[in-house]
């Protein structure tokens, strides 16, 4: 049909009282919610969305993006993936100091000096780690990613992730657990005992097993989870079973001695398959890099101090603003005045269209999201107006097994003023704490007005496409 | 008295809904003065005016300044205006509705009309465009390269942009912006002006022939800058719209360049297409009339009704208007007098356009000096003011004046035509349907003055 076939259906912007003349004809008519754009932005907004190469760039991220098939290949040290000359730890978020990095990245770092053999005691640790004799760098800057504090140190086990479809690899560390954990910040002897129990047997024993299983499908994990519940962020009980009943009979091959103990801890930690899912994220995400004119975001991450993005057109610069304090659900005795600011690389699941935007397939945790489903549904429902597409795999049965909404276009978040739904778990402020809560944080506003005005700076001349 | 004012963070509405609220807050009897508005920085040096202390806000905040005896009334009343306005209808509350026109599309639809402002329209515009969907721009103030950009995008997905500026079309039968009640028929319509088209359309309508569409293209198509994008496709549309058996051509005075190309196109159409140039000597009626000549109907006695008192006449002629082409028709064939367009930009900034709210052209009417000579528009149809001559015809009773008044409408349209027309006689002015008969009227009484 062309325009001029028949009555039109009418898409009304703006005026109320045009929208209203439109329905006095009876004329069918869907009216947009209007509100003007995020204070300031209104010039960059217009130069961006004029870059002749901003709507194939975006279409070809996006589908990169959603069509990625991340498959766990192995269990690999970071000594043997980084090859570092001089000693470093990679970490969460945009790129920290020592004298900027909080209370909870400061202590996992002290607690990887220590693990790593790197210093004697904690005073040590410290003295060492503020006179900069190791090197900390993102772990985003290193295809990996990292929960909550994210710190990495070359002896630690990782997973590999490889995309099948594009051909890159990520990588992420092994779980530990809840409550007192280096991720979160902790470092004391049962911290330090788990992670050479990690060292010796859980890493060995993974890496043998997953060899045995051959390549595990982590796409159709994923999109299975997400109808089992699990939004891939704050719930991971439905993904973590599934891996464990991939894995069980290859870890009971490979390691019968050792089985029932590997067993047992994966099967008493919910959030086990969240560090699997956080790789297979990344490589997902970074198969949208770097794609000229693109205004699609590849990472969001915080290290506790600075809240990050990155952008798939403006390669690996980061786009920061302060971290924020979330706003959620405490354990124990805990409350808002000890939680840290936000911090991990784990929102590289909303950065792929997971968890916080998968909301809705989670009815089990709403109440990180304010205590009702609808909470949830609404959620989910508006990440779709800041994102591009709605992933072909991750379906929500609840909507009707709509895909999650994928994609966040910094021009649809400077448009409608709507910040990415980032679900997250909370750590302690003080160094050694560990976690405390978990719930719901806002991302900085201007990070991503700071990444639109770069757009604008880098957008191509309309006239010469 | 006191004044209370106060910011809403996060709450926005358009100017035309808030001024309904600011007026319907001013008239309670214990508000002096309403001003309910985002915080631009028009709408804050608006209110410092007023004698506001003013705290600081941003441009999507949602200023609120109030002043009376009983500013605790009116601060209720606009919470109960403000929830009436954003209440979701039944079974929306997890639905979402879309915030962009991009979002909008996904969910369907067949063209985008965009009235945000101006700054804002073209990515609204933009999104229809991605989206494959053509789009009429009531806004207007975009710039020239932005426009011809959306354009040449427009040509690439092969979708129609009408405007920016553009205040009319009729589409499928449906009318977009201020448009009249027509009927349909075989005329289409291709125009660089809004008010241009109501006035050649409602004639025709008059003469009892309808139209198939009204296509706006906006006042800067034919400029070289645009270069007569939307003036080609929306001909190309009508010549392959079965229903169009004639296409009316309102142009404005166009780059000759650009011209050359549009004749092309026009000559290499099946359809026959009537001219009218704006600005050339052409008056609309005239144009309306070469239509009806060219479909073998008769041109009929245009309607009027005089109910003006030309005597004492001694003052000026002045032209008060709400629609740009009308005003300039008028000002060009009355070939003297002071005319001003208030739908011109420099006055609908941070207000309403004078088809809606007739207060700016109320207070020139009652400043034109005794025994002037007044000639003015008044434009009927959807969007419009729905009742204009409930306001005018007072005005114009109390005046020591002889006024005029281009009636522009159909029997059709909601504000009921004849009812408007004799509202307007009987408090004494002539009116009549055609813009150009009205003009030479006024002019012809105000040089029997001066003679």
């Amino acid at each position: 049909m062309t325009l001029l076939d028949g009555p039109p259906h009418v898409i009304a912007a703006g005026a109320g009282l045009l929208a209203d003349a439109l329905a006095e004809q009876a004329a069918a008519v869907t009216g947009v919610t209007w509100r003007p754009p995020l204070a300031g932005t209104a010039g960059d907004l217009a130069r961006v969305l004029a870059d002749p190469r901003r709507q194939a760039a975006n279409d070809l991220a996006v589908r990169r993006l959603t069509s990625a098939r991340p498959h766990l290949t192995g269990v690999r040290r970071a000594s043997e993936v980084l090859r570092q000359a001089e000693p470093t730890f990679l970490h969460a978020g945009p790129p920290i100091t020592w004298e900027r990095a909080s209370g909870p990245m400061r202590g996992a770092l002290v607690g990887a000096m220590l693990f790593e053999g790197y210093a004697h005691d904690e005073e040590e640790a410290v003295a060492r780690l503020a006179g900069g004799e190791v090197r900390l760098e993102p772990c985003h800057q290193h295809a990996a990613v990292g929960p909550m504090a994210g710190v990495v140190s070359p002896s630690m086990w990782l997973y590999e992730v490889r995309d099948l479809e594009h051909g890159g690899t990520a990588y992420c560390s092994l779980n530990e657990g809840l409550g007192k954990v280096l991720r979160y910040g902790a470092y004391g002897a049962e911290v330090l005992d788990r992670l050479r129990w990690m060292d010796t047997v859980l890493g060995p024993v993974l890496s043998a097993a997953i060899e045995l299983a051959g390549p595990i499908d982590l796409r159709n994990m994923i999109a299975q989870a997400l109808q089992m519940g699990d939004e891939l962020h704050n719930r991971n009980r439905a993904a973590t079973s599934l891996m464990l009943r991939e894995l069980a009979p290859a870890i009971a091959d490979a390691a019968p001695g050792s089985a029932s103990e590997v067993l047992r801890f994966i099967a008493g930690n919910d959030h086990f398959f969240l560090n699997a899912g956080m790789a297979a994220a990344k490589v997902s995400t970074d198969a949208a890099r770097d794609i000229p004119g693109s205004s699609m975001v590849v990472a969001m991450a915080r290290n506790g101090t600075d809240f990050g993005v990155q952008v798939s057109g403006l390669g690996g610069r980061w786009f920061t603003g302060p971290a924020g304090v979330p706003d959620g659900l405490y354990l124990g005795a805990y409350g808002p005045e000890d939680a840290n600011p936000d911090i991990g690389d784990s929102t590289i699941t909303e950065t792929s269209g997971l968890g916080g935007f998968a909301m809705a397939a989670a009815p089990a945790i709403v109440r990180f999201v304010g205590g009702e489903v609808a909470d949830a549904v609404a959620a989910t429902r508006s990440m779709y107006e800041i994102t591009l597409a709605e992933h072909p795999a991750y379906q929500i049965p609840g909507l009707g097994f709509r895909g999650t909404p994928t994609g966040i276009d910094v021009t649809l978040v400077a448009r409608t003023g709507l910040l990415p739904v980032v679900n997250t778990g909370i750590a302690g402020k003080v160094a050694g704490t560990g976690q405390v809560g978990a719930g719901l944080v806002s991302p900085p506003v201007e990070a991503f007005t700071a990444a639109l005005r770069a757009l604008a700076e880098n957008a191509a001349d309309p006239s010469d496409p | 008295m006191s004044d209370a004012v106060f910011v809403r963070k996060g709450v926005y509405h358009d100017s035309v809904t808030l001024m309904r609220v600011s007026r319907a807050l001013s008239e309670l009897p214990g508000t002096e003065v309403a001003v309910v508005a985002m915080a631009t920085e028009l709408n804050l040096g608006l209110a410092r005016d007023l004698g506001f202390e003013l705290p600081a806000a941003d441009p999507g905040d949602l200023l609120v300044a109030l002043r009376g005896p009983d500013t605790a009334t009116a601060a209720q009343e606009l919470d109960r205006h403000l929830a009436a306005l954003s209440a979701a209808g039944p079974g929306q509350e997890t639905e979402q509705p879309p915030l962009t026109t991009r979002s909008a599309a996904r969910r369907g639809g067949d063209l985008a009309l965009v009235s945000v402002p101006g700054e804002h329209a073209f990515a609204e515009a933009m999104d229809a465009i991605e989206s494959g969907l053509p789009v009429m721009i009531f806004s207007d103030g975009m710039p020239a390269e932005r426009e011809r950009l959306l354009k040449e995008r427009a040509d690439e997905r092969g979708v129609l942009v009408m405007g920016p500026d553009c205040g009319t079309a009729v589409v499928g039968g449906v009318g977009l912006g201020f448009a009249n009640v027509l009927r349909p028929g075989p005329v289409g319509l291709v125009a660089a002006s809004g008010t241009g088209a109501q006035q050649v359309s409602c004639l025709l309508d008059q003469a009892g022939v309808g139209v198939s569409h009204v296509l706006g293209v906006g006042g800067r198509d034919l400029s070289a800058e645009v270069g007569g994008l939307s003036t080609v496709r929306a001909l190309r549309m009508l010549d392959e719209d079965p229903a169009t058996e004639l296409i009316v051509l309102v142009s404005k005075p166009p780059d000759p360049e650009v011209a050359g190309r549009v004749r092309k196109v026009v000559e290499s159409l099946r359809t026959p297409v009537v001219e009218a140039l704006l600005g050339s000597g052409a008056d609309l009626t005239a144009a309306a009339e070469d239509a009806l000549r060219a479909l073998g109907r008769p041109v009929p006695d245009w309607l009027s009704w005089d109910g003006s008192r030309p005597d004492g006449v001694r003052g000026p002629l002045v032209g008060i208007y709400s629609g740009g082409t009308l005003c300039s028709e008028a000002a060009l064939i009355a070939g003297t007098g002071e005319f001003t367009d208030y739908g011109d930009d420099a006055y609908t900034r941070g207000r309403a356009h004078p088809m809606i709210d007739p207060t700016l052209r109320l207070e020139a009417l009652r400043e034109t000096p005794p025994g002037a000579v007044v000639l003015l528009d008044v434009v009927l149809g959807h969007a419009a003011d729905p009742d204009p001559a409930a306001a005018l015809a007072p005005a114009i009773a109390a005046r020591h004046a002889t006024v005029v008044v281009a009636l522009i409408g159909t029997e059709a349209d909601p504000q009921d035509l004849r009812r408007q027309a004799e509202t307007l006689r009987d408090a004494g002015a002539a009116v009549f349907t055609s813009n150009a008969r009205a003009a030479r009227h006024a002019a012809s009484i105000h040089r029997g003055n001066q003679s």
